[in-house]
């Protein structure tokens, strides 16, 4: 009898077994949508139950899907803006209530679907309202909360946008957790773009370099090292690092040496991309001291005016941006707003190149061959200028937003990115290099305004109307200054004191470059601020300025007139 | 040497002059000390110390003027001098607190938090009073003698020489704003308690720093007058007027000027000393590029190349910056900002040319009366 059971028992259970698991896999097959719809909608219904062991569950069991519209879902849970609606008929929905409003002296929710969050059309088309007192919140412990957190960053790697999934494969990869490892995979498998694939593949590796296995761990490190993966040197440092007992966490010696490798490959490939972003900021510093002094270049060197009120003209400049930018927002629709930062260039350059023109004609005018009292006069409209500024707009920094379109960067390899604003300052300063190369050198009236430099009184006497000329040469150095301070909105505070932080360091650049001199400027920007790209890691930014000073205190001993002086008998007596 | 009859004549007016800056201020002196308290007379302790720090400044500005004035040079950095002189006075002043300070340490209370174990080494010297006296004077004129010395040399000089010296006033302003100079960073040296043993809180302490002062200011205007009418001054004045001129006629006008910038530089030193005790603090706000060239503001308002007229200015233009800070803090900037561009523009000469212009305006008026009498 019991041995009748006994193989009874061994006949049918492997026969049970392989029966269910073939009716399984035939109803996946002839279902497959309805089987995973069903039991996605049941999943999400469960998340309304009482019992907190089945809501974890139904929990990471929709978070390990790997699907982006259930994100809403579980960022609505951890929220608790996620609520259970039942119906007049007694069934059970799960929806998203975000937005409370008040209708009809009632507050309740416009609901969304919980699964991808679409608008719920009611009976008459338009997105459903649903009474508070209808819907029933769900909530959830504070640790399950905390648990959610993960599960987002995995839902993530799917979502639609390339940032996103990027710095979520990343976060996943940092946390290491070898659950998300079939969903990294899966990610990584259907990823086109360069950058997230990159971030996976690091991911992978990180959460490879804990597996079991010695032999995956060695092709983990291996990877890491291969791709130069810099977020991960810390992880490998740590998996080798040899604690107080002299135990490391990685025993085994060949995967030892595989991470050692990787980090020595991953820290000379800093060493390389930390080179090229010094000489990327160098470049970058460079052009904004150019685009900077090109305007105080035009006003000292062919006119000899010392233009001390040159920063608070950028102010102007930058607070036009700021108004341009605040116009766009308040009267042009929202599709073009980004496109302000095109018109405030030329409107800041108008802007304090008629400020300068009204200058120029009130007190500069009254001042020539007296550069002394021009430093000390358009100091004193400096000071007025920031005063009045700061009564207008207030002391604190006004916000001016760069536009998307100049936001991010250009990636050219793992860790070397330059940033588009820097790249368009560049391109900004260069265009106004050679715009004033042009017109001062190779245009009508460049030779007027070089012959009054030359010579005023026989310039008067051949006909050209010298006060006029002054006036428009002071106004293109003040629009450049106008230019220069629209641009530095897109990387440093705009308030009253923009001008103050950069008057010192632009001077400097056009007493080293030599008066009157545009390639002298040039020069001595990329001198200046190279060296203080190169000097500023070793030394700190403020020893790095005062070794500047002193530099070109020495190298004026050896170039008084600066870097490309006039040949000449001429001596000023 | 025969004594002509110009010399005698300035040497009379110099007499004068420092008679009156005497007078000016024992009279402050004896209007604090001799009325009661509620007479019409009476100076409060806060304006005689007030007045006290006015003299202070008034000792940087002759500096300015023998400098700006009589040589030409406009140097923008005046405010370090003044600075590295006020530091040596505070440092000093810091190690008398001893064991006073907040956290009872022999250590100034800004070197506790920043947790320094030892005193850094360049303050040792400065327990002694004398170096430190010697220190306000040296270490400015040090300073300068070795920046002079580079830039004219190489003949930097009208603005570029303003512009480097601006550079410098940031570039120092930034170091002392940094801790690790330990030199109390943003917050800079202040709590001091005494001087010399004299609790700093007692107004007799104070009014003796008073007469300091002004014993200081009437030593520093008679050894400007001294300069000035002396040859050296008549060449300082031909450097200003044409430095090519008087380059040709066989003077080094490069060590003429590095005499000017290093007398200057310590007399803003001395002010700086004289100025820390009176005031109780001295911060790198005090000494950066703001107000290096606002103290150029007070001698070009005084009247350059005057002497008595940089100490009127530089009175009168921080009585006004006191007056309107604590009333219309608002319209400051405006009056300071309008004070520059006005004196350059209307008065080339400052004060001087207004007591002139109305002077002038005075016989222009007779002379029209006589022509038409005529």
């Amino acid at each position: 009898m019991l041995r009748t059971i006994r193989v009874g028992i061994a006949l049918v259970l492997p026969a049970l077994i392989v029966t269910v698991f073939y009716v399984q896999k035939i109803a996946a097959q002839a279902f497959p949508r309805m089987s995973t719809a069903a039991s996605m909608d049941q999943l999400i219904l469960t998340l309304a139950e009482e019992e907190r062991d089945l809501v974890e569950k139904a929990v990471f069991d929709l978070g390990n899907l790997g699907d982006a519209k259930l994100l809403p879902t579980l960022e609505a849970l951890r929220e608790g803006s996620l609520y259970l609606w039942i119906k007049s008929d007694g069934t059970r929905r799960v929806v998203i209530g975000r937005e409370s409003i008040v209708r009809d002296e009632v507050s309740g929710f416009l609901v969304l679907k919980a699964y991808g969050a679409d608008p719920i059309s009611g009976s008459d088309g338009a997105p459903l309202f649903l009474p508070e007192e209808r819907l029933e919140s769900i909530r959830i412990s504070r640790r399950l909360r905390i648990k959610i957190t993960p599960l987002l960053n995995r839902l993530r790697l799917f979502s639609p946008e390339a940032v996103i999934r990027e710095s979520a494969a990343t976060k996943v990869g940092l946390s290491g957790n070898h659950e998300a490892l079939p969903l990294l995979s899966k990610a990584l498998a259907k990823e086109k773009d360069r950058w997230v694939r990159f971030a996976l593949t690091e991911a992978i590796g990180l959460v490879r370099l804990r597996d079991a296995d010695p032999a995956v761990r060695k092709a983990a490190a291996e990877t890491l090292g291969q791709i130069h993966a810099m977020d991960s040197v810390p992880t490998l440092e740590a998996r080798i690092e040899v604690d107080a007992s002299g135990v490391s966490e990685e025993t085994d010696i060949a995967v030892k040496a595989a991470v050692t490798e990787a980090i020595q490959k991953i820290k000379a490939w800093e060493v390389w991309t930390r080179t090229v972003e010094t000489i990327f900021s160098g470049i970058s510093l460079s052009s904004i001291l150019l685009l900077v002094a090109l305007g105080l270049a035009i006003t000292f060197g062919l006119m000899g005016v010392i233009n001390m009120a040159h920063g608070e003209l950028m102010m102007l400049g930058a607070y036009t941006t700021y108004i341009i930018q605040e116009f766009f927002v308040a009267y042009l629709p929202a599709n073009i707003r980004d496109f302000y930062f095109i018109l405030a260039i030329p409107f800041a350059f108008a802007v304090s190149a008629l400020f300068g023109y009204c200058l120029e004609k009130s007190i500069i005018k009254k001042l020539y061959g007296r550069p002394l009292e021009t430093l000390l006069a358009t100091w004193g409209i400096s000071l007025i200028l920031q005063q009045a500024v700061r009564q207008v707009f207030g002391a604190a920094n006004v916000d001016v937003a760069s536009p998307a379109w100049l936001s991010g960067g250009l990636r050219l390899a793992v860790g070397i990115q330059f940033p588009f604003n820097r790249i368009f300052i560049i391109f900004l300063s260069l265009f106004a290099v050679g715009s004033v190369y042009f017109l001062v050198l190779r245009s009508p009236i460049g030779l007027k305004i070089r012959a009054v430099t030359q010579n005023r009184s026989m310039s008067a006497c051949m006909g050209i109307a010298t006060e006029r000329v002054d006036a428009l040469t002071f106004a293109l150095g003040a629009g450049l200054a106008g230019m220069a301070g629209a641009a530095l909105t897109l990387i440093g505070n705009v308030g009253p004191d923009l001008g103050q932080n950069y008057i010192v360091d632009s001077f400097l650049v056009v007493v080293t470059g030599g008066v009157g001199k545009i390639a002298g400027t040039v020069g001595a920007a990329f001198g200046i601020g190279g060296l203080n790209k190169l000097l500023e890691p070793g030394f700190g930014a403020i020893y790095a300025k005062v070794l500047i000073l002193l530099i070109v205190i020495l190298f004026l001993q050896k170039r008084p007139s600066g870097l490309f002086p006039d040949k000449g008998r001429s001596i000023d007596l | 040497m025969k004594k002509d009859k110009t010399t005698t004549k300035s040497r009379k007016e110099t007499l004068l002059w420092a008679l009156l800056l005497c007078s000016v201020w024992i009279v402050l002196l004896l209007m604090n000390t001799l009325p009661p308290k509620d007479s019409f007379f009476y100076l409060t302790d806060f304006n005689l110390n007030t007045a006290g720090k006015y003299m202070a400044y008034a000792i940087l500005a002759l500096g300015i003027d023998l400098l700006w004035g009589y040589t030409g040079i406009l140097s923008l950095g005046q405010g370090i001098f003044f600075g590295l002189g006020a530091y040596c006075m505070g440092m000093h002043l810091m190690l008398s607190i001893g064991g006073e300070g907040a956290y009872q340490s022999e250590l100034p209370d800004f070197m506790v938090w920043n947790q320094l174990e030892a005193l850094p080494f360049f303050w040792k010297p400065f327990d002694s009073f004398v170096f430190s006296m010697l220190a306000v004077v040296f270490v400015p004129g040090f300073f300068a003698f070795v920046f002079g010395f580079l830039t004219f040399r190489s003949r930097i000089k009208g603005v570029y020489f303003s512009i480097i010296t601006q550079a410098l006033a940031l570039t120092v302003w930034l170091l002392f704003n940094q801790n690790t100079m330990n030199l109390g960073g943003t917050n800079g040296l202040t709590d001091f308690k005494s001087i010399l043993g004299f609790s700093l809180g007692e107004a007799s302490t104070q009014r003796m720093l008073f007469v300091a002062t002004g014993v200081c200011l009437v030593l520093a205007f008679l050894l400007c007058r001294y300069i000035t009418e002396s040859r050296l001054g008549k060449v300082l004045i031909a450097i200003r007027d044409n430095e090519g001129r008087i380059r040709f006629s066989g003077y080094s006008a490069s060590q003429y000027k590095l005499f000017v910038f290093v007398i200057s530089a310590a007399l803003a030193g001395i002010a700086g000393a004289l100025y820390v005790p009176q005031v109780g603090i001295i911060t790198p706000g005090q000494i950066g590029v703001l107000p290096s060239i606002e103290m150029i503001v007070w001698v070009a308002v005084g009247g350059r190349g005057t002497l008595i007229g940089a100490i009127l200015g530089a009175v009168g233009v921080n009585w006004a910056r006191s007056f309107l800070t604590s009333n219309y803090p608002d319209l400051w900037l405006y009056f300071l900002g309008a004070l520059f561009v006005g004196v350059v523009l209307y008065f080339p000469k400052g004060m001087w040319e207004v007591s002139a212009r109305i002077k002038a305006l005075f016989s222009r008026r007779f002379k029209k009366q006589g022509f038409v009498e005529h």
